[in-house]
């Protein structure tokens, strides 16, 4: 995760700058990229810190105030590093409907997290998506990368307490 | 790959299915996945092993059959006998009575019966492959017609040809505005300069919809001849699907698509053995609502933020790059492969009079049957609810079906006998959008679901316009204020006129709709907003109105 002690991603060993400047390469290190690689960088590392996003800046000759601005712009690119283990709420209309905010509120009232926020131990990310496309199945959160559904508040605590071990 | 071997492949492929006198086909998409049906597929394949059944029976992984709410799905079909079953809820621990029944009678607590209106009521076009087909599989799609029109379109057929059937066909736009597809075609076929672009939007961001989603995921080859088959009409060389990033399967299937297809040359350089080159490459959306609006996902192609630019000019003039470009939604480029094998006339058999064909839903939210489902244009909103959907769980009332997201509105009961077609869903205030359909019943709250899209569009507008960026703020605002009832008659008016005003002077879409919301809601369920008024004589709904009214 600490991409900070890293000097120069371009000279680095770590397999994860490697990724990241082999996506670049394979665009022909063009200013287009800057999306594509962002993606990288955000897969490799879990989230963009300014080193990264320097050194995408550099390597695609794009100012780093466009890079920021790209990377703030959209809503799939975290700045802050994840918790260990993430539970994202979908908020698409069906699961609203049925009551995605009553997880939400669960889950701050027993974490003391609100959505968009990672409890102060560093163990869960509380975050919501525009929508899964999963709406058959609402409402729905993705716990640890898994889709779970048709999810009632008292089994998606427990889910989570499953998964940050208490 | 030349006609001729398309045709071998189809058969050799038709002869290793048809070896098996018993086929298992399990449902893999993402919703059915995410249900467990992953492990039923892995649970089948070893019991059959198990059972020395591995030989005479192919279990194979499908895309979405539709019903999702009733997942993970199980198709069982007996080649022999010619019939199947269906099952639904199908858990591991199931895998061995499945087995067993193969040659014996089927499991009946986990029968799904497939003369319900569900599976009756449906007119497959577009998905007329789910739920047979192995998504990954590229000889599967073609063993079921795949690259038979392209292969017509590019040895039989010229480009004026196609663009001929496509304007006969009538189809239009499935991404939301309904714009003629045989006329956009045309323009960027007119348009002249060297180098031309195919995008396939698949940036499906609203809400409440996943045909896209269930489209790529399901069949992306149908998707790759589509736009193979605009590019030959259009003279485009090129092309880009703009997916997601928050569809990983749908990613990966695409993918792996594309490498197929490339490998057996049927994308890439002198397609069929003519001068016919065509490469697709994936672009990543990055979450932004906006990026479905076309010069907002071409700035996002070329690297940019989503930001959308005032047209004309058109994308079909200066697009991608400034290169002429046609930017087509998933389930519009699905429907071009059957329209170039059966024939635009065919194709506008389907449908009223100035929507034809058939139109992919989702449809979710309060209803007993959540899934995908696609019917024929002009079919009756109540059908769809009451028949296909199996009606309102619980017994509890119908209240409103809210059809095209944050750029759409919600249509009560009264209107539930209309026909469902472009001109119709626009004349009560909604929109066709792009296929979702979010039933609701008496237990909504109308202005909580009006300040629910407006809060989606505020934080989704992209900030470049004013209108939209201050006025969605503003009309979320006053929504707030209404619910917690601390609003007066005069906040209603002003919100009435922020409305005209948003919708009016917005620079593209995204705040051109974003009233509709609250248009819609303030047309049919009026009194909910004012009951909420501190002057509006309502109810006093809310303990502050009850408390001021006591007051007075």
């Amino acid at each position: 995760m600490e991409t900070a002690v890293v000097e120069n991603p371009a000279t680095s060993k770590d397999t994860r700058w490697k990724l990241l400047t082999a996506t670049m390469r394979r665009h022909g290190n063009r200013p287009h990229a800057l999306i594509e690689s962002l993606h990288t960088a955000q897969e490799a590392f879990g989230y963009i810190d300014d080193v990264a996003m320097k050194y995408v800046a550099e390597s695609l000759r794009v100012p780093l105030s466009k890079v920021y601005g790209v990377a703030t712009f959209y809503h799939y690119f975290t700045l802050k590093p994840q918790g260990k283990h993430t539970c994202v709420v979908c908020t698409g209309t069906a699961c609203y409907i049925k009551g995605a905010g009553q997880l939400l509120q669960a889950m701050e009232e027993k974490y003391g997290v609100s959505a968009g926020e990672t409890t102060e131990d560093g163990e869960l990310s509380v975050l919501t998506a525009r929508c899964f496309g999963c709406c058959g199945l609402a409402p729905a959160a993705v716990i640890d990368g898994a889709v779970a559904g048709k999810l009632t508040v008292a089994e998606t605590l427990e889910r989570l307490d499953k998964v940050i071990g208490k | 790959m030349t006609p001729d071997e398309l045709k071998t492949t189809a058969e050799k492929q038709r002869e290793a299915v048809g070896k098996y006198p018993h086929r298992v086909h399990v449902c893999m998409a993402a919703g059915c996945i995410s249900s467990g049906s992953d492990k039923v597929k892995d649970a089948l394949t070893d019991e059959l092993k198990k059972a020395g059944k591995d030989k005479c029976c192919l279990v194979k992984g499908v895309g979405c059959m539709g019903l999702c709410s009733a997942g993970p799905l199980v198709e069982v079909a007996d080649s022999v006998a010619g019939n199947s079953v269906m099952y639904k809820n199908v858990t591991a621990e199931d895998v061995p009575a499945l087995v067993a029944s193969l040659e014996g009678k089927p499991v009946p607590h986990l029968l799904l019966p497939k003369d319900i209106p569900f599976f009756t009521a449906q007119h497959k076009i577009v998905l007329e492959n789910f739920g047979l087909i192995d998504p990954d599989t590229i000889a599967d799609y073609i063993m079921m017609g795949g690259y038979e029109a392209l292969n017509k379109a590019l040895t039989d057929m010229g480009p004026a040809e196609v663009l001929h059937e496509v304007t006969a066909s009538g189809l239009r736009g499935r991404g939301g505005a309904g714009y003629p597809t045989g006329l956009k075609w045309s323009t960027v076929a007119k348009a002249g300069g060297g180098q031309k672009y195919v995008i396939c939007n698949a940036d499906e961001g609203d809400p409440g919809a996943f045909m896209d989603r269930s489209v790529l995921e399901s069949d992306p080859h149908r998707v790759l001849e589509g736009m193979a088959i605009a590019g030959f009409a259009v003279g485009a060389n090129a092309g880009y699907i703009y997916v997601r990033a928050e569809y990983p399967l749908a990613v990966k299937r695409l993918k792996n698509a594309i490498r197929q297809a490339e490998r057996s040359g049927l994308l890439g350089q002198n397609i069929f053995g003519t001068p016919f080159n065509f490469k697709i490459d994936i672009r990543l959306g990055a979450g932004a609502f906006v990026c479905g609006e076309e010069t907002a996902l071409i700035a996002s192609i070329e690297g940019l933020r989503g930001q959308p630019r005032p047209r004309p000019p058109y994308p079909a003039v200066s697009g991608l790059w400034g290169c002429p470009t046609l930017i087509n939604n998933v389930e519009t480029l699905a429907n071009i492969p059957p329209i170039i094998r059966k024939g635009g006339k065919w194709f506008a058999s389907i449908g009223t009079e100035k929507s034809k064909g058939t139109k992919v839903f989702a449809l979710a939210g309060q209803v007993n049957n959540t899934g995908l489902i696609e019917v024929p244009m002009g079919i009756k909103l109540r059908d769809i609810i009451f028949d296909i959907g199996g009606g309102i769980p619980e017994g509890r009332k119908f209240k409103a079906v809210q059809t095209g997201g944050p750029s759409g509105g919600c249509i009560p009961e009264q209107h539930l006998d209309m026909p469902v077609d472009y001109e119709s869903l626009a004349s009560v205030g909604s929109i066709m959008g792009s296929g979702g359909m979010i039933v609701m019943d008496e237990s909504s709250d109308m202005v909580d679901v009006a300040k629910y899209f407006m809060e989606f569009c505020m934080t989704e507008s992209c900030g470049k316009c004013v209108p939209c960026r201050a006025g969605t703020a503003q009309m979320h605002d006053l929504l707030a204020r209404i619910m917690e009832g601390d609003a007066t008659m005069r906040d209603l008016a002003l919100l009435e006129k922020l409305c005209d005003l948003v919708k009016n002077t917005s620079l593209c879409g995204l705040g051109m709709t974003a009233p509709n919301p609250v248009l819609s809601t303030l047309q049919y369920f009026r009194e909910e907003y004012t009951s909420r008024l501190l002057d509006g004589g309502g109810n006093g709904r809310h303990p502050k109105t009850a408390a001021a009214a006591e007051v007075r």
